[in-house]
């Protein structure tokens, strides 16, 4: 494949995206038809995703092995406080002296647990490329622009609701090297506790309607089509402001041992 | 868990928001200012716990980030914000205050892979927590530090009689024990995968 001209040479990927697609397409084929055939769903990625070029030797290929153990310290978890955060760190768009370029975006949803219950006055951590795709971290060599008014980095607390809340631009995608012409789909990093350390959860929120989530790897690791699905937010017209910016709702729900969420598990 | 069918507060069982991968780019994000230093600056009963985290080439992983949990020394499990205290002028992380001990560590690792936490002891359990992220690892991975011979911990053979290592056979058991360097100071490396040549970490599921 030649390059239009003007655009910088890039090194070839060793795979197509057909090829990938194709793993994608009989990896979700094998888990429908085991879902079909009885087998539990499965809410998380699986480790051993090939697809995703980096997983392959960075999965244990040994069972998980759980501790039977009510006094286990992973029930209980770290916590945060109005001094771990401040004022503006919620607002990524009053960061630096002047406004980013982009689409100025509202980014809010509660934290729960599986029983539905809020997660109270617990971090919350975002990243996320600018509105060019490029990240403010110097392995990220993606050729578009940078923008002096954007780092890209949000912390709050969760109020009595377990509401969060984040200003920001909607973030571009952007390329990358699992193989030739991959592109990741618009996202944002989220990094969430719960009230164990069990509980812990580093994921991504995806935009609706974007056209790259069947091509992308890390995404399709969840193979299964309810639980990808939400992992993308809802744009709410409610949520938006006049003349200033678009709202985007996503809810979270921390996974954990049945200990944190059961009723009688406290 | 109930599972009487007059309950009038059967949970409820949302489903769970899949894991997705930290990716490279966390660095500039999730890393904080003394993330590692979990232990008040100068303490005396401070040890050290470092290592390497490996593929299942046996090459160091560069862009991994463990997090670490445990009781106070006291056995406290309540732990302490502050674990990123700000400077509310420059938003700056100033560190802990070095009274609290919040019980929470986070480190990336080193071009090397390597990686270093300065506590203190943990009370009424052996081990320290680990969480492990990683590009590629699209799940996170917990696992657990052993610590042999600290003063209120069991020794080696004591630790051995551990409910969960004692469920082990010798050669995965030897993975969550740190291995004492020198005095206070332990190496604990994670490996994501068997190389070939060294026994792959055993990693938890908390169900
Ligand atoms: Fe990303």
């Amino acid at each position: 494949m030649t390059n239009p001209p003007g655009t910088p040479p890039q090194p070839p990927g060793v795979e197509t995206q057909e090829t990938i697609s194709a793993e994608i397409a009989e990896i979700r084929g094998a888990y429908g038809k085991a879902v079909a055939d009885g087998a539990p769903r499965r809410a998380h990625p699986d480790r051993d995703y090939p697809p995703y070029r980096s997983s392959l030797l960075r999965h244990p290929k040994h069972a998980l092995v759980v501790p039977r153990d009510p006094e286990a310290a992973e029930l209980t978890g770290p916590v945060f406080g109005v001094t771990d955060v401040t004022a503006i760190d919620h607002d990524l768009t009053r960061q630096h002296i002047g406004e980013p370029l982009g689409e100025r975006i509202l980014v809010t949803g509660r934290v729960l647990d599986r029983a539905g219950r809020p997660v109270r006055d617990q971090l919350v951590e975002i990243w996320q490329a600018n509105a060019s795709g490029r990240y403010a971290h110097q392995r990220d060599q993606h050729p578009a622009p940078l923008d002096p008014n954007f780092t890209g980095v949000g912390r709050c607390l969760t109020d009595d609701d377990g509401r969060y809340s984040f200003v920001t631009i909607k973030p571009g995608p952007y390329p990358w090297r699992n193989h030739d012409n991959a592109w990741r789909p618009a996202h944002i990093h989220f990094s969430l506790f719960g009230t164990a350390f069990a509980q812990r959860l580093v994921t991504q929120m995806y935009f609706p309607g974007d056209p790259l989530f069947d091509l992308d790897p890390i995404m399709q690791a969840v193979t299964d089509d309810s639980a990808r699905r939400r992992l993308v937010a809802d744009y709410d017209h409610d949520l938006s402001t006049p003349e200033w910016s678009l709202g985007y709702r996503w809810d979270i729900v921390l996974d954990g041992p049945a200990a944190t969420w059961m009723e009688e598990g406290r | 868990m109930s599972t009487t069918p007059s309950s009038a507060k059967a949970p409820v069982s949302l489903p769970p928001t899949a894991s997705q991968t930290v990716g490279p780019f966390f660095g500039y994000a999730l890393p904080f200012t003394g993330g590692g230093d979990v232990a008040p600056a100068g303490h005396p009963d401070t040890i050290t716990l470092h290592g390497t985290v490996y593929d299942g080439a046996g090459v160091p992983i560069p862009d991994a980030l463990l997090e670490f949990w445990q009781p106070a020394p006291d056995g406290s499990r309540a732990g302490a914000p502050g674990s990123l205290r700000r400077d509310p002028v420059t938003g700056a992380v100033v560190g802990r205050d070095g009274l609290a001990f919040t019980g929470f560590g986070r480190v990336a690792v080193d071009a090397d892979g390597h990686y270093l936490l300065r506590t203190l002891p943990p009370g009424g359990v052996p081990y320290i927590s680990v969480c492990v992220f990683a590009r590629g690892l699209l799940h996170h991975l917990f696992t657990r530090a052993y610590l042999p011979g600290l003063a209120d911990a069991p020794d080696q053979a004591g630790l051995e009689a551990e409910p969960l290592l004692a469920a082990l056979p010798p050669h995965r058991r030897a993975t969550l024990l740190a291995v004492p360097e020198r005095e206070r100071v332990y190496r604990f490396d994670v490996r994501l995968q068997a190389d070939g040549v060294h026994e792959e970490t055993v990693f938890l599921a908390f169900e």
